[in-house]
């Protein structure tokens, strides 16, 4: 028969291994979401960001995640000129375009 | 209860399936959900390729389609603008079985149940699934014009909305008529899949008849009061290029064609005769949706929860494409189409796999119109999921239209093309 210890030691195990399966399955679905949000420039920029050969649409596979921002900005204040990326740049916010470059940063070119 | 089982019901507890979520468990389960998708356009094809990539291959899934081949309706213009031909535009759906390993089967659903959550093919068994994915794109309502199934079934009249044999034979009517000719197309009323494609249409065939047969006319007979998409774009280019061939006229709602005699009727204005007749009838979703009780809107789209694009009247049926009662502001598009695909691929996944539903998604659209050969204008837009609302809005200050028809989106154009058909089907 267990002691009132060990009862106690192995409630605390349970509700820190809980706590554990809870935020690693908030970590699988953020990281779920963050793959289908990036997905969405897939249809110009490739599936993950990798394009088909000799694309005149850059691929951003593997860009430093600084620059992705950087250049998402510029596309938003009208310091870049674009044919569209200044219209759909415009439909992100920070938070989103920072989610983004992490993602593409992150892919192999 | 003795205190080690208490202790024991506490591990269990701690180990159940709910708590373990993205565990083993829900792996495992999702390994053997039944998860089938009906039609393999933009939005089916790019469904079935999406939940098997954002499962890491762990889902299985089944597409059913009927057409051997993927044949792109967008470009499908430039087919019978003389620029490209059926082959350019066309893509197998090989790449999906051998690098995804989405398993296909080329046959019509004949039936679905979905309270026994079943679907019957057409040549074989009744399926059962766990997820339906359900992309049928459009029927045309031939019946809604008078004479208009006879003069399609006899190959008089054409819609060649639908790309593939269609298209070829709308070319070869278009090379075969004399100078001096006229081609009518017809535009239902909105909503209707691709907003800007007609004015494409008769921006191509405007181009080509300038170059083969530049005695001859393009006349548009448009059920809606104005160009319904990129209006002042395209009205500019066919005044600055196609001035003595293109005549748009507004408010001619079809109502009878007589493909013999190369008549239409309408509700109010005078009769029309033309050489070519491609009359658009009016669309509804796919007739597998229709058939299902799926289209709630006045029984021709399917109403949605724009979460998970599940179905408001069946569960574990996930709508897509254009068969989908649209958000505002939202075109019956491919690369829409596309993008539902990918929040619905991740709304099952995580359905299937005990993980949370993305609480705010967003979609993206881009459509380009070829005025020409090489002179292209587009409209983009972005659309944020609004929890409030629970439908996407566009997000202000987001989106627009090219300022003029230019080349270098042609080259961007036909890039989308291919990195589209890439993302959807290899």
């Amino acid at each position: 028969m267990p002691s009132n210890f060990s009862v106690l030691k192995n409630l605390f195990f349970t509700l820190c291994l809980t706590a554990w399966v809870f935020q690693a399955n908030a970590q699988e679905s953020e990281k779920l979401h963050q793959r289908a949000n990036a997905a969405m420039c897939a249809n110009c920029h490739g599936s993950e960001g990798r394009t088909v050969e000799n694309s005149a649409v850059p691929p951003l596979a593997g860009l430093p995640r600084d620059y992705l921002i950087q250049q998402m900005q510029a596309y938003k204040d009208g310091s870049r000129k674009a044919t569209v990326m200044h219209q759909i740049s415009k439909g992100f916010s920070d938070a989103q375009i920072a989610s983004m470059a992490d993602y593409f940063s992150a892919q192999p070119r | 209860m003795k205190r080690r089982h208490l202790l024991q019901l506490g591990l269990a507890v701690g180990a159940s399936p709910a708590l373990l979520g993205h565990s083993v468990f829900a792996q495992t389960a999702a390994s053997k959900a039944q998860v089938i998708v009906i039609g393999g356009g933009y939005g089916g094809a790019t469904a079935a390729k999406y939940i098997r990539v954002l499962s890491n291959y762990n889902i299985p899934v089944l597409l059913i389609e009927p057409q051997s081949d993927f044949v792109s309706c967008p470009m499908s213009n430039l087919v019978l603008g003389g620029s490209k031909n059926l082959k350019d535009i066309t893509t197998t759906y090989d790449a999906l079985t051998q690098k995804h390993g989405v398993k296909v089967i080329r046959d019509y659903v004949s039936s679905i149940d979905t309270d026994k959550k079943t679907i019957s093919l057409s040549n074989g068994p009744t399926l059962p699934y766990d997820k339906l994915v359900l992309s049928p794109g459009v029927d045309m309502m031939f019946d809604s014009i008078e004479g208009l199934k006879a003069a399609n079934d006899n190959g008089r009249i054409l819609q060649a909305w639908k790309a593939g044999a269609e298209t070829t034979a709308l070319r070869k009517q278009l090379q075969d008529m004399p100078n001096g000719g006229v081609y009518a197309l017809t535009i239902p009323e909105a909503p209707y899949r691709c907003p800007p494609g007609p004015y494409e249409r008769a921006s191509q065939v405007a181009h080509y008849f300038k170059q083969a047969k530049p005695k001859s006319k393009v006349l548009i007979l448009d059920a809606n009061p104005d160009v319904t998409s990129k209006g002042p774009l395209f009205k500019k280019f066919w005044s600055e290029n196609y001035k003595d061939i293109i005549e748009f006229r507004p408010n001619h709602k079809v109502t009878a064609v007589d493909g013999q005699a190369g008549l239409i009727k309408f509700d109010v204005q005078e009769n029309v005769r033309a050489n070519i007749l491609n009359v658009l009838p009016d669309m509804r979703a796919g007739s597998i949706a229709v058939q299902a009780g799926l289209a709630t809107a006045n029984k021709r789209w399917c109403g949605v929860n724009y979460l998970t694009f599940e179905s408001t009247v069946a569960k574990d049926i996930h709508i897509l494409g254009d068969a989908m009662l649209a958000a505002p502001a939202m075109p019956k598009s491919a690369h829409m189409a596309n993008s539902h695909a990918k929040v619905a691929a991740s709304a099952i996944v995580a359905q299937l796999s005990g993980l949370d539903i993305n609480p705010s998604p967003f979609l993206t659209n881009t459509c380009y119109s070829y005025v020409s050969d090489n002179m292209v204008v587009h409209v983009a837009s972005v659309h944020q999921f609004n929890l409030e609302e629970k439908t996407y809005k566009t997000v202000p200050g987001s989106g627009g239209v090219s300022s003029e028809a230019n080349t270098l989106e042609a080259t961007y154009a036909w890039n989308w093309a291919q990195n589209i058909w890439a993302d959807s089907l290899l």
